[in-house]
């Protein structure tokens, strides 16, 4: 049952780093989290990895399984062929801090720019009655695990540092997304002031923020393009004339 | 190296519910808060709870109030509970709850657009108040997004968002410093860096949580190292119940690498049923005599409980958490596990595959994604796992503060008492935010009476060498080997069933690697660097366990989470005394103390006969103090 695994995991801080190959004992079911514990405990005791639940619920072990934006506990190794080398990289919008974990302030940042959410005066606490359906389209948002792989993925901060000033990324879209269905926030113009302040109009719907979401949620369709229609209907649509000026999404690693 | 340094009013270690809660309570009477935690803001471990949080609101059952809720709690710990805690728990529950929704939580609704209450064990009526399966995430993100609201506030009024509430994520504290007795800050590392960070308070809130890395299967994240129990023992507060520890019924059995991650109870509060290999449905037969009233002891009975639960007995699958846990562990030392070593659970039979995905979504994806396992279709394998600590620091119910040091408070699950000897499911979530919250008053009732504190530069350099010591050495011992010998000893010695020769084992096996863990050396350096973290988590854990055996050896009766093989029923004569840990900087002591008596107001919620179960006579006789 048991296999030999070959992994490549990137090592370094903010200056430098390398990719260093290991080779380690791989059991039935594990997943690549287990497979970098083991490494950890066995070969490399100062090898820095974030995680906490264990079971994709938390949003901590985020990196980058060959290439592509993964949570480390959610990725079955029995899903790489027997003789295939694994890549393990940081997230690559975010700065090393060292190894496989990043600086991912950058989106404490923006959640700190999104207006709270305001209740309407008078409201007392137990009075606030909603059906079912008025609040499951926030819930779809709320479910987010603030893993920021969309974040990582988007192409508008992916090789774009110069963007991330002015753009809030994927996560907080569908936060404002949230409150603006919230049966319960009374401010205004939320739609409006993701497209000024919060940088929706530097979104072209290229949908990789959906792809990488290990929530499911459907963040381009069910968040952004709802927003953007009806800023639309308000002023002038600016994703055409943005998106051309925007590169497309590289091929990453 | 220059230290950072910082003065606020009130340091709050632990950023889960208890510690959030906490914090806002504070912040909002005007003082400065930091809020301290190991991972990232908003990844504590309140954010894997899953089932609900138990308030009395009556949404669905408008029988239920806080003296029903009140009952329930005593009945699940054993009337080992501190009644005042569970009272106050009970009381105010739902305000807590209610509070949330206007920081923006959307629970489940009922049809008539109030919070939507599920039924869980140990629970007369459906009482908890849910999102899906995900409730701890929508607790840890209103509550985050809470503190944000204040410092946008504040950054509205003095331009400078941090200024009087400000987040150190990533920073592990390794010590409670005190001057002249009493607290006066607190002092650890960054972990990114390695670096040393100094708080100064005249008050401290311990809100780390709890202890289940101690075990060797487990529920709990990396962060479960019982750093505030360790903590506050180390202060001189005590710890009280310490050998009270619960182990989840349902934990994953298969594959083993997650071996432990939680089956959420309310797969059973939603219909779930437990069969061993024979396919019988087993339950019935561990229905305890003091429960026989409650709980069907038919199939017939239990299935229409579901439809009618005002004219049936509940099923035995929602017997409080300690019972299926050892029913589960009978049936598999039985032989009748399943391949795994675990039972089955099944709620493919009762709900649709549709119903299921909408009520139990994230139970799905983890069983897909992890085992294979569409549990829409088939049945899971699940086992016991360390769960939950019902003993903690010992504090005074109506402020949190902890018994025995000036300027220490404590809250959620590193705080003793309010359990007893078994937690109710639900009922943690709502006791982070009743007791959170009354920590947070404690605090700032004693910061306006008692003023700062500082810390002199002795204390500061005596914390500072614990820090430096392991990178001082080199050919020493290794944490995670460590580590994982603790585990091993636990597991099999400090259990979910236990003898009292096997506890003298473990009593010196633990002092064995306590001795060793001294000469502990770390490689590489300071940075982000987890065998350095490792080894100030297995100091904490160490004496956790320590304290757990002790307790343990000394209680010669089976209660709730803590089962004696060789002493097997419950003892009134026991349920009067509770085990007070203390530490003299060697070892840890237990000494017994008398439980405080009911009063007679909450006494009389109670049948007598009900109470007979659990007391002596002459407590009866006595009904309840003045
Ligand atoms: C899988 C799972 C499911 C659960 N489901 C439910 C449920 O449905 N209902 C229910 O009521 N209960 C449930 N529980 C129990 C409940 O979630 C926990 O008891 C509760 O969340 C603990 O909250 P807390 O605020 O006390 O601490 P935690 O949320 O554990 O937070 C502890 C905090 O302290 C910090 N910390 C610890 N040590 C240090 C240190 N040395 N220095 C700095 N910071 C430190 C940590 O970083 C963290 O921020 C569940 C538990 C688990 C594991
Ligand atoms: S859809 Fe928009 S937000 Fe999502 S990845 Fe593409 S550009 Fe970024
Ligand atoms: S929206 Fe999805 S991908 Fe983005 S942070 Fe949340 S859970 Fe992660
Ligand atoms: S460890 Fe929590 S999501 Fe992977």
């Amino acid at each position: 049952m048991a296999r030999t695994l070959k992994l490549r995991i990137w090592r370094g801080d903010d200056k430098t780093g390398a990719l260093q190959d290991v080779t380690v004992e791989a059991n039935h079911g594990e997943v690549v989290l287990d497979i970098i514990h083991r490494v950890q405990a066995t070969q490399m005791g100062d090898l820095a990895v974030r995680w906490n639940c264990k079971a994709g619920k938390c949003g901590s072990c985020s990196m980058e399984i060959n290439g592509k934006p993964r949570l480390a506990c959610m990725t079955q190794i029995s899903a790489y062929g027997e003789e295939e080398t694994i890549t393990i990289t940081p997230l690559r919008a975010f700065p090393v801090i060292k190894d496989l974990v990043t600086d991912v302030s950058y989106n404490y940042k923006k959640a700190m720019e999104i207006p709270a959410m305001e209740m309407p005066a008078g409201m007392k606490p137990g009075e606030p009655r909603m059906q079912q359906v008025d609040v499951e389209r926030s819930q779809e948002f709320r479910k987010c695990i603030e893993c920021f792989l969309c974040q990582n993925t988007c192409h508008v901060i992916r090789d774009h540092e110069e963007n991330k000033k002015s753009f809030a990324g994927p996560r907080f879209f569908i936060r404002i997304a949230e409150l603006d269905m919230h049966p319960l926030d009374i401010l205004r113009n939320r739609k409006k002031t993701a497209q000024e302040e919060h940088g929706l109009g530097f979104c072209n719907i290229t949908k990789c923020c959906t792809e990488v979401c290990p929530e499911h949620i459907k963040i381009t369709d069910n968040a952004i393009i709802p927003m953007k229609e009806r800023v639309a209907d308000e002023k002038y649509d600016p994703v055409r004339w943005l998106g051309s000026k925007i590169r497309r999404r590289e091929e990453v690693l | 190296m220059t230290l950072e340094k910082y003065k606020y009013d009130v340091v709050v270690i632990g950023a889960g519910g208890a510690g959030l809660r906490a914090a806002v309570e504070a912040r909002d009477a005007g003082l400065s808060v930091a809020i301290v935690c190991k991972s990232l803001f908003g990844k504590a471990h309140t954010v894997m709870a899953e089932g609900g949080a138990a308030a009395s609101m009556g949404n669905v059952n408008d029988n239920d109030n806080w003296m029903v809720h009140f009952r329930d709690t005593m009945r699940g710990g054993k009337f080992l509970n501190h009644y005042r805690m569970a009272e106050l728990h009970a009381k105010e529950a739902p305000d807590r709850i209610w509070e949330l929704e206007m920081w923006g939580a959307l629970f489940d609704r009922t049809k008539e657009g109030k919070i939507s209450q599920r039924n869980f064990g140990g629970h007369e009526y459906p009482r908890l108040a849910h999102v899906g399966d995900r409730t701890g995430l929508e607790l840890i993100r209103t509550m985050q997004q809470r503190i944000v609201a204040l410092q946008q506030k504040d950054q509205r009024e003095t331009g400078d968002a941090e200024k009087n509430l400000k987040v150190f994520a990533e920073v592990t504290i390794t010590e409670i410093l005190k001057e002249n007795g009493k607290v006066a800050g607190a002092y650890g590392y960054r972990r990114e860096s390695g670096e040393e960070i100094l708080f100064e308070a005249p008050a401290v809130v311990i809100a780390t949580g709890g202890v289940g890395k101690t075990f060797k299967i487990t529920s709990n994240s990396w962060e479960g190292t019982g750093d505030g129990h360790a903590l506050a023992l180390k202060a001189g507060a005590n710890l009280v119940d310490m050998e009270f520890l619960q182990f989840h019924p349902t934990g994953m059995v298969w594959p083993l690498s997650v071996k432990g991650i939680l089956v959420t109870e309310s797969v059973r509060g939603e219909g779930g049923i437990l069969t061993n290999s024979l396919g019988e449905r087993f339950m019935f037969k561990y229905i305890p005599d003091v429960f026989k009233d409650k709980y069907a002891d038919n199939p017939e009975e239990a299935d229409r409980w579901y439809l009618d639960q005002d004219n049936n007995r509940r099923p035995p699958e929602l017997l409080p958490r300690d019972e299926v846990a050892r029913a589960i562990n009978s049936e598999v030392k039985a032989g009748r596990g399943t391949e795994h070593g675990g039972v089955f659970l099944d709620v493919s039979k009762r709900l649709s595959a549709e119903v299921i995905k909408k009520r139990l979504p994230s139970m799905w994806h983890q069983f897909y994604e992890l085992a294979g396992v569409d549990i829409t279709k088939e049945a899971m394998e699940v086992g016991p796992t360390c769960h939950y600590v019902m003993g903690g620091v010992e504090v005074e119910p109506d402020t949190a503060a902890a018994v025995g040091v000036d300027g220490l408070f404590a809250a959620g699950e590193v705080a003793g008492g309010m359990h007893g000897s078994n937690r109710l499911g639900g009922n943690s979530l709502t006791d982070l935010l009743v007791f959170g919250r009354r920590a947070g008053m404690g605090a700032v009732e004693y910061v306006k009476s008692h003023g700062a504190n500082p810390a002199s530069d002795a204390t500061i350099q005596k914390a500072s060498a614990k820090i430096e010591a392991p990178f001082a050495r080199t050919g020493g011992e290794n944490a995670y080997s460590l580590h994982q010998e603790l585990q091993e000893i636990t597991h099999n010695l400090v259990g979910i069933i236990r003898t009292g020769a096997e506890l003298k084992e473990a009593i010196e096996k633990i002092a064995d690697i306590r001795k060793r863990s001294a000469n502990i050396s770390v490689t590489g350096d300071r940075k982000f660097n987890p065998g350095f973290h490792l080894a100030f988590d297995l100091d904490n854990m160490l004496l956790v366990a320590e304290s757990t055996a002790k307790s343990a050896i000394l209680r010669e009766e089976s209660r709730g989470g803590h089962t004696r093989d060789d002493f097997p029923g419950m003892n009134s004569t026991w349920r009067q005394v509770n085990h007070i840990s203390s530490f003299d900087g060697e070892k840890v002591n237990i000494k017994a103390q008398e439980l405080p008596a009911l009063p007679k107001e909450l006494f009389d919620l109670f049948d007598v006969h009900e109470l007979e179960k659990y007391m002596t006579s002459e407590e009866i006789a006595k009904g309840g103090s003045k």
